[in-house]
């Protein structure tokens, strides 16, 4: 194998890679990138959520719940513009629900688990 | 203010505490720690998202969140334990109407989300997200508010049928789908308002005809909803930690969900059709009802049987947190143990309103999780049980499912209570389970009944005991 031959190669597969990422980019969708990173996340839920223990699952439900109100950011950029018109004021109606449920949902989890206790 | 990279990094941050928050649920000692992660996950997420430059409304904002979290905070700390399965259906709901805000307002101003190009037409694939997102919120918002009814007993639990009513519900599924449609060739507030009314109006009559004691599955999958709901409002506003956040949810829900069908031996499907049972038993269960003869005693009587027993089981469901009997139980229990009697309890998956709910009043009575068990750790220790006290539970310890192909509930696993030596039955009459089926159990020779409120029961027995 001469090394003019690897050389060539090596350029090739360098050119190769550099032009990966641009085409990429120019081919892909961002709802593909998204609906991937999508299906990834329901893999680790399912794989975690099937080693949650069973007396732990009403904490579960409520951890879920204020993790879910993560909705918050989109109510928070929906609120976020100066001006007050519709949109505004329902995004910052968002924001008060939301607000509830982590706060309440954190919190109510936080009781349960302070009951949790071992046989002293 | 953070450039693009650091704000999705801070975001990826946020994804990984969070997950960290659910694995921690694997044990109670690491509970507290992965709880503590998915506050400072939120914590960022909203500190991050604050600070980007379309984000100026500041005073508003900062007043919206004080006042939610401080209603959230009081309820947390107020709602008593037996009320666990309505909040949480509350907090569902207030997760769908949440997105739907969020849905309309974005859809009120699509140029401010990024999801319009220059002329304020909306992108194709954004009109399907928002549809998308809208409808999962909207079903999620009406559905979890009659499930808080139902749990809450604002509305009678009993299952609402109607002839017609499955078709009726297809109907408007498909208009509901035709108005999607509609939007997504041409977006106008018609059909996204069509589309978002028979949402709604769709969450309460898919709940409507489902059963008290079906519950359990019911908030699982709305748990569900509120996740996919979430993830949709992620696609909208193309931000990868509320996709990830929002599949966790909807995983989780989807799982509990599954393992409850399974704990009844019944499809998803067979559920949401539902008419199966309500709070109050139907007439045709008392064409099964016969005159056979059973035992029963007074809490002297059982009080003899356990105080000299080596080992109890204690069979806790439904019943006992309606009549909130878990602190008078554990004394019961303080007393047996404190006598040497080794004392465990055993869990069936669906017993109670919700997952996990008996765990939760067992632990808010101080009764240490060590000693409460699962079905499946428990069921072959029944055998080498002299008493097995069965509290408020009915159908999941019915003989019949494993016995009689010709049962409703055949099939459904059960806690193998009558291989035990004893069993002690607190119930308030004779009458009839979930399932509207006589329990065999009931007319052993080894059982005797007592026919008295849990909470009630358990008193007379400290009295007796002591």
């Amino acid at each position: 194998m001469s090394d003019a031959f690897v050389s060539d190669v090596v350029d090739q597969a360098a050119h190769g890679v550099a032009q990966a990422g641009p085409l990429l980019e120019q081919s892909s969708d961002p709802f593909v990138m998204s609906f991937s990173v999508f299906v990834l996340a329901i893999f680790v839920g399912y794989h975690v959520v099937w080693n949650v223990t069973p007396a732990l699952h009403t904490p579960l439900m409520s951890v879920t719940n204020a993790i879910s109100s993560i909705v918050i950011v989109g109510a928070i950029i929906a609120g976020g513009p100066p001006e007050m018109n519709l949109a505004t004021v329902l995004g910052l109606i968002a924001v008060a629900l939301a607000a509830v449920n982590i706060f309440g949902g954190f919190m109510v989890t936080q009781r349960m688990l302070a009951m949790f206790k071992k046989r002293s | 203010m953070l450039s693009a990279n650091m704000v999705v990094l801070a975001y990826l941050v946020a994804s990984v505490l969070i997950i960290l928050a659910l694995k921690g649920l694997s044990s109670p000692e690491s509970s507290r720690r992965g709880n503590t992660f998915g506050m400072v996950g939120l914590f960022i997420a909203v500190v991050v998202t604050l600070q980007l430059s379309t984000v100026q409304n500041y005073a508003w904002i900062f007043t919206a969140i004080a006042v939610g979290g401080l209603i959230g905070a009081i309820t947390a700390k107020k709602v008593p334990m037996t009320h666990m399965p309505q909040t949480v259906a509350f907090m569902h709901a207030l997760v769908g109407l949440a997105a739907v805000l969020i849905a309309v307002s974005a859809f009120a101003n699509p140029v401010g989300y990024g999801i319009a190009d220059a002329s304020g037409s909306l992108h194709v694939a954004s009109r399907i997200e928002l549809f998308l997102g809208t409808f999962i919120g909207a079903i999620t918002l009406t559905a979890s508010l009659i499930s808080f009814g139902k749990l809450h007993g604002t509305l009678s639990g009993s299952s609402v049928t109607f002839t017609g009513q499955h078709l009726l519900n297809l109907l408007l599924g498909i208009v509901m789908i035709g108005a999607g449609v509609m939007f997504c060739i041409e977006p106008s507030w018609t059909p996204f308002l069509i589309m978002l009314g028979i949402a709604m109006l769709l969450g309460v009559l898919l709940i409507i005809p489902i059963g008290g004691a079906d519950m359990p599955v019911i908030v699982s999958m709305l748990n569900s909803y509120s996740g996919w709901a979430a993830a949709g409002i992620g696609f909208t506003l193309g931000n990868n930690m509320l996709i990830i956040a929002g599949a966790l949810v909807g995983s989780s829900g989807a799982i509990l969900s599954y393992i409850m069908c399974k704990a009844m031996n019944r499809s998803l499907f067979n559920v949401l059709l539902g008419g199966f049972g309500g709070d109050t038993p139907t007439a045709s269960a008392a064409g099964t009802r016969t005159d056979r003869p059973f035992k029963s005693g007074a809490a002297e009587d059982a009080a003899f049987l356990l105080k000299n027993a080596r080992s109890v089981v204690i069979v806790p469901g439904y019943g006992l947190a309606v009549a909130r009997a878990q602190h008078a139980l554990k004394e019961v229990v303080d007393i047996l143990m404190g006598q040497g009697v080794q004392v465990k309890f055993a869990i069936h998956p669906v017993a109670g309103r919700m997952p996990g709910h008996m765990n939760v009043l067992l632990a808010e009575a101080d009764v240490p999780y060590d000693i409460v068990h699962e079905m499946d750790e428990i069921n072959p220790e029944f055998s080498d049980t002299d008493v097995v006290l069965v509290i408020g539970a009915n159908d999941v310890t019915n003989p019949s499912a494993k016995t009689d192909p010709t049962s409703p509930i055949y099939g459904m696993p059960i806690l193998d209570v009558s291989k035990s030596a004893h069993v002690l039955i607190i119930k308030r009459s004779l009458s009839v389970g979930y399932a509207g089926l006589d329990n065999d159990l009931f007319y052993m020779d080894k059982t005797m009944m007592i026919f008295d409120d849990a909470k009630k029961a358990c008193e007379s027995l400290i009295q007796v005991l002591d």
